[in-house]
């Protein structure tokens, strides 16, 4: 398989702390690739050192076969990058501003109407491109800074957080989008908090967390690994006071309380339905529903990091 | 990369900044409006001598057209991730810094060209040599476009990048001769005066405005030498920063 993206050892150390570890990972091309983990586990590093923002302290990357310490330049005629922020300028019109990035990546004059009209076609921004940007929703800002990073044509994406603080609409409309990228063969590297959007977009996903990957693998096969493990889903009323530490009796490898709801992690359902019954008992709490799930991307994301994902999503969208 | 698409990167970044930022309307009339009230407060005090403030005037307008908008628009775009997009672009830093130092003189010589015409009007000021007003004026700009682009990469937020603009701004204003004449300053302040590019802006305006051009080679030349210290210091600074 043809390599977009060859990373070796990526190291980043900002003073005492280690951002990143030894990051290694290859990117085929074409293939839309998930880096998943929660707030500070070196995902926004990584892709600052690969699109040319920060130097690393170590470890060596190449990207469509350029040397990332040496060929800077050529790198950033090949990548394009859409931040987590919508960083284009609020005081431009959308047209613009996909005019000035076209001029800044040196696309040929004769090329840049014929190109910014397709995009603003294939993005339906077509009414909006003689609105300023800062007047934009907050979709449409998306919209619009994805346009941008594809107006110079790159071979591969770098998207942190695409669809992150978007409505519903907005992000499904998004998510086809960034599908569509599949069938022109661009190469995407993808950070998400989103697990279920890393499922349904990747092909691979990266779970890094401390400046470490702990796993690399498709949605399906840490789907598979983490149903070995089946999950035991209760709905609970009146318990308020219940914790995972008063659950403590349960056979389980691992027990998450979150609000009226208890996911038990074990081989002995049976065992843990009993031990759950006495807890209930002891407590006064209702068990209203009981069911044994299939475990999610989800549930494998929380077994290799040991966060529950809501707790990623809420920090994530708490830091807004 | 080659010299035509770096000079595309920096045409590209002065249009953009001239756009989004420079020609507003509040900005434009601070430019003018700010050395006019100065130069009224101290005309009320020598109304006989106001022939004498024209070459202050535009160095001052020069200083303050530059630096202003400069050190808030880069550092107002570190903070929003825009300057970010021109990192991320295939375009060298000294490129980028360019762009933007460049972006900052043409507005600086709009407001400095306002105010020429205006000291000419009204204060009855004399072109005597239009070549060498020419050349002080682009060396000024520049090279104070450039020191606010090293105060805008050396700070973080907004407020403090106004604020250390404010430091080397207002002593200059007093201390480069655009008020008082060096001749009448203490000989310690003269020493300092000597160390500051605007008191070679106003030398040489001086020479060119009514003057007899005496002394203006070299201060085109030490202009000269500020405009590449200041640039080379703001690229290697913003590298280092990053």
């Amino acid at each position: 398989m043809e390599h977009s993206i060859i990373v070796e050892g990526l190291t980043k150390r900002y003073g005492d702390k280690l951002a990143l570890d030894g990051v290694s990972f290859k990117v085929g091309r074409g293939e839309v690739f998930g880096y998943l983990g929660p707030n500070g586990a070196g995902k926004s590093t990584t892709i600052n050192i690969l699109s040319g923002l920060i130097e690393p302290t170590g470890g060596t990357a190449v990207i469509d076969g350029h040397d990332l310490r040496r060929e800077r330049v050529e790198i950033k005629r090949k990548i394009g990058v859409v931040p987590e922020a919508s960083n284009l300028y609020d005081e431009l019109t959308v047209r613009e501003n996909l005019g000035f990035v076209s001029k800044l990546y040196h696309v040929p004059r004769r090329l840049r109407e014929e190109r910014i009209a397709r995009l603003l076609d294939s993005f339906d921004l077509d009414e909006y491109g003689g609105r300023r940007f800062g007047r934009l929703s907050k979709g449409l800002k998306r919209r619009a800074v994805l346009a941008a990073a594809l107006v110079h044509e790159p071979d591969i994406l770098f998207l942190d957080e695409p669809t992150s603080g978007l409505d519903v609409v907005s992000a499904r409309t998004l998510r086809h989008m960034i599908e569509a990228f599949k069938e022109r063969e661009i190469t995407v590297f993808l950070t998400t908090h989103y697990i279920e959007e890393a499922g349904s977009l990747c092909d691979r996903i990266a779970i890094l967390v401390c400046g470490k990957i702990v796993t690399i693998d498709t949605p399906h096969a840490l789907e598979a690994a983490a149903q070995e493990m089946p999950v035991l889903d209760a709905r609970v009323e009146n318990g308020e006071r219940l914790t995972e530490e008063a659950l403590g009796g349960v056979p389980a490898q691992d027990i998450r309380v979150t609000g009226d709801r208890v996911r038990i992690y074990t081989r002995d359902i049976p065992g843990a339905i009993r031990a759950l019954s006495r807890v209930s008992e002891e407590m006064g709490f209702s068990i209203m529903e009981l069911n044994t799930v299939k475990p999610s991307l989800e549930d494998a994301f929380i077994r290799l990091t040991g966060l529950s994902a809501d707790l990623m999503r809420t920090e994530k969208e708490g830091r807004r | 990369m080659s010299f035509t698409e770096e000079f595309e990167g920096v045409v590209a970044i002065v249009e953009k900044d001239l756009k989004a930022y420079y020609f507003k309307p509040p900005n434009i009339s601070w430019g003018i409006l700010f050395p006019v009230v100065l130069a009224l407060a101290f005309s009320l005090r020598n109304p006989d001598g106001l022939t004498e403030l024209a070459p202050g005037l535009v160095a001052m307008a020069a200083l303050f057209g530059t630096t202003s908008m400069e050190a808030i628009v880069i550092t107002f775009e570190k903070r929003v991730g825009a300057f970010e997009r021109l990192l991320l672009a295939p375009v060298s830093h000294a490129s980028i810094m360019l762009g933007k130092i460049l972006g900052g003189a043409v507005f600086g010589l709009v407001i400095s060209a306002v105010m020429t015409v205006l000291t000419t009007v009204f204060l009855g000021a004399q072109m005597t040599d239009v070549l060498g007003f020419t050349a002080a004026l682009l060396l000024t700009v520049v090279a104070h476009s450039a020191l606010g682009a090293l105060v805008a990469v050396s700070v973080k937020e907004v407020f403090e990048a106004q604020t250390l603009s404010n430091y080397f701004r207002f002593p200059m204003i007093f201390l480069c001769g655009v008020f008082i004449p060096l001749q009448r300053m203490p000989l310690v302040l003269r020493y300092v005066a000597r160390l500051l590019p605007l008191t070679y802006s106003v030398d040489a305006f001086g020479a060119v405005m009514g003057g007899d051009g005496a002394g203006l080679l070299l201060d085109l030349v030490v202009l000269t030498g500020y405009c590449f210290v200041l640039v080379a210091s703001s690229v290697r600074l913003l590298r280092r920063n990053l």
